[in-house]
């Protein structure tokens, strides 16, 4: 195994164990903080694969805009912050069952696939995986399409946030 | 390579030579190398902040006429060692009902905010941590840290004076990273990257100020807020919330808190300096070696830290509803005007001469501007007239 393996795995499990912590701990603003454990380390899995850009906007979104905003909802409105009642619902069997069968699936398809123990090749020096995801959001022939319905969707979102908040004199 | 001319890099030369000599594998002997420089700049950096906190005294004492601290050393510059050791044997309170964990985190990731930018600080052209391609979005990521660890400071500590500090903030740091990313984006538009290196690179013939002198002074006003520096320091108040968010705090937890602030500070001076003051650059001092170019870099941050602190000590504190009006209704339109205008231009004016390019972007700079004064006035004079009521006829006849 080689140093990058092993620190993948030691990130893949903070992931997994910060993400139990989430659905078990009581108390909600424990469940925001270890989601943004959760959060940090998918940025960090952005960051083993090079992808800088992806990494440091993982973190301004979701730990900078998302998870403050939780935090936010979660202190506005409730007033005592404990959530004393039973943990799972009549239906945990049911969603354990679905959730093997996700798990049973997925393993069985992957199975016979050998790409486990193989590390990525190294990207060349010169490689500016930036400048391509720029020239490939406003290029005709890529995804400018997507890229300007997405920011006019953004800009309606907006503008009725603006609508529903405007005091009428 | 000379050891006089580029000690740094001579000595990790030489002491990657050593390891491997030891039988090291390559990638471990530069891991370990890489760890001792982060050491070594975060170890200098703390020892920086103890002396910038003798700096904002002394400079604080003389903006108010006092002579600040004068007992302890030459020009009391052993101050802050004194007030460390008051720091260190204070009792440690953890208030009642506190989320220990949490509270106790809270400092260091504070802290840690601060010293995380300075990964990305080219120091010199062949001193810097890492040359990030996205160093302009790590600053805002790093912020954003920050932000998190008031707002845990402000819950853990059970205190409601704390939690509406924090809120109000949080209010300010989200609100201003907004122009604040929006005047980042302009040198990145004028280098062509977003990595603070290649940014300092692009300012070899012209500093970005001449360039974008309204984004820098945008830039300057989200900074000193996002600092929650006076005029915008309504996270504390003596009279409403006391202390705001660290209200709880004590001995060095408080400490930590006020070593981010005072770092924080300087840091934002030398991203302004990076960004729009030609970091390293100095009329082509910078080429007598790496160390001449730190020096460089540290007097121009010095100098963006005065421009803070002038402004903290001099301006009044203003309202929450005015700041959060200031910044939605005024600097984050022009912030986005200027990103339009000057994209624009620099895309027509590419090709031209020098000259002409400079004094394009100058005199769209300068034009904004007028605009913008234009109808700040008119709309002044507008809200002057509807408290007022319409002037009497002798009154007008004065104006």
């Amino acid at each position: 195994m080689t140093a990058m393996q092993i620190f993948f795995l030691i990130v893949g499990l903070i992931i997994l164990g910060s993400a139990l912590m989430v659905v078990t701990t009581g108390n909600l603003i424990h469940a925001a903080l270890w989601l943004i454990v959760t959060l940090f380390g998918v940025a960090v899995l952005y960051a083993i694969l090079n992808a800088s850009f992806l990494a440091v906007v993982q973190v301004v979104v979701y730990i900078g805009a998302i998870a403050i905003l939780f935090i936010f909802a979660v202190m506005l409105t409730h007033k005592e912050m404990r959530d004393r009642g039973p943990q799972l619902n009549n239906g945990w069997w049911l969603n354990a069952v679905i959730a093997l069968l996700t798990f049973g699936g997925l393993f069985w398809m992957l199975r016979s696939w050998n790409g486990f123990l193989k590390s990525a090749a190294d990207l060349p020096a010169s490689y500016d995986g930036v400048a391509q995801l720029g020239r490939a959001l406003i290029s005709p022939d890529a995804f400018v399409l997507p890229f300007e319905v997405a920011s006019v969707l953004l800009l309606a979102a907006l503008v009725g946030a603006v609508y529903i908040a405007f005091n009428r004199k | 390579m000379n050891f006089w001319f580029d000690p740094v890099n001579f000595i990790a030369h030489w002491l990657t030579g050593l390891l491997t000599g030891w039988g090291l594998a390559p990638w471990l002997a530069g891991a370990i190398i890489q760890l001792i420089g982060v050491v070594v700049l975060i170890s200098l950096m703390m020892v920086f902040d103890i002396f910038l906190v003798w700096v904002e005294r002394k400079v604080v004492a003389r903006f108010q006429d006092r002579l600040g601290p004068n007992r302890v050393g030459p020009f009391g510059i052993f101050q802050p060692f004194a007030d460390i050791i008051k720091l260190i044997i204070k009792e440690d309170i953890t208030p009642d009902g506190a989320d220990r964990v949490v509270y106790n985190l809270a400092p260091i990731l504070s802290l840690m905010s601060v010293l995380l930018l300075w990964a990305i600080v080219p120091l010199a052209p062949v001193i810097f941590g890492v040359d990030l391609n996205v160093g302009a979005l790590y600053i805002v990521a790093a912020g954003s840290i920050g932000t998190l660890s008031i707002i845990m400071a402000a819950w853990a500590s059970n205190n409601k004076y704390a939690l509406i500090g924090a809120f109000r903030q949080v209010a300010v740091l989200v609100s201003f990273e907004i122009p604040m990313i929006a005047t980042m984006l302009i040198p990145t538009i004028l280098a062509g990257s977003m990595g603070m290196n290649e940014i300092v690179q692009g300012q070899q013939n012209v500093w970005y100020v001449v360039l974008a002198p309204l984004a820098a002074l945008i830039f300057m006003i989200a900074a000193i807020a996002e600092l929650g520096r006076s005029p915008f320091d309504l996270n504390e108040a003596e009279s409403e919330i006391v202390a705001g968010f660290h209200i709880e705090y004590t001995g060095m937890k408080f400490g930590l808190f006020y070593a981010g602030e005072l770092l924080h500070a300087f840091t934002f001076g030398g991203f302004w300096a990076i960004l729009f003051l030609g970091g390293y650059r100095f009329f082509g001092l910078e080429n007598l070696g790496p160390l001449v170019a730190v020096v460089i870099l540290f007097a121009k941050a010095m100098f963006g830290y005065w421009v803070i602190m002038w402004v903290r000590y001099t301006v009044m504190r203003i309202r929450i509803d005015q700041m959060l009006a200031f910044n939605w209704k005024f600097l984050t339109p022009v912030a986005f005007v200027l990103l339009m205008l000057t994209a624009l231009m620099n895309t027509l004016l590419r090709g031209t001469p020098v000259a002409v390019y400079i004094c394009g972007m100058l005199l769209t700079n300068v034009l904004l501007g007028w605009i913008i004064v234009e109808i700040l006035r008119g709309y002044s004079r507008g809200e002057r007239e509807k408290i007022e009521g319409a002037a009497p006829a002798a009154a007008t006849a004065h104006r």
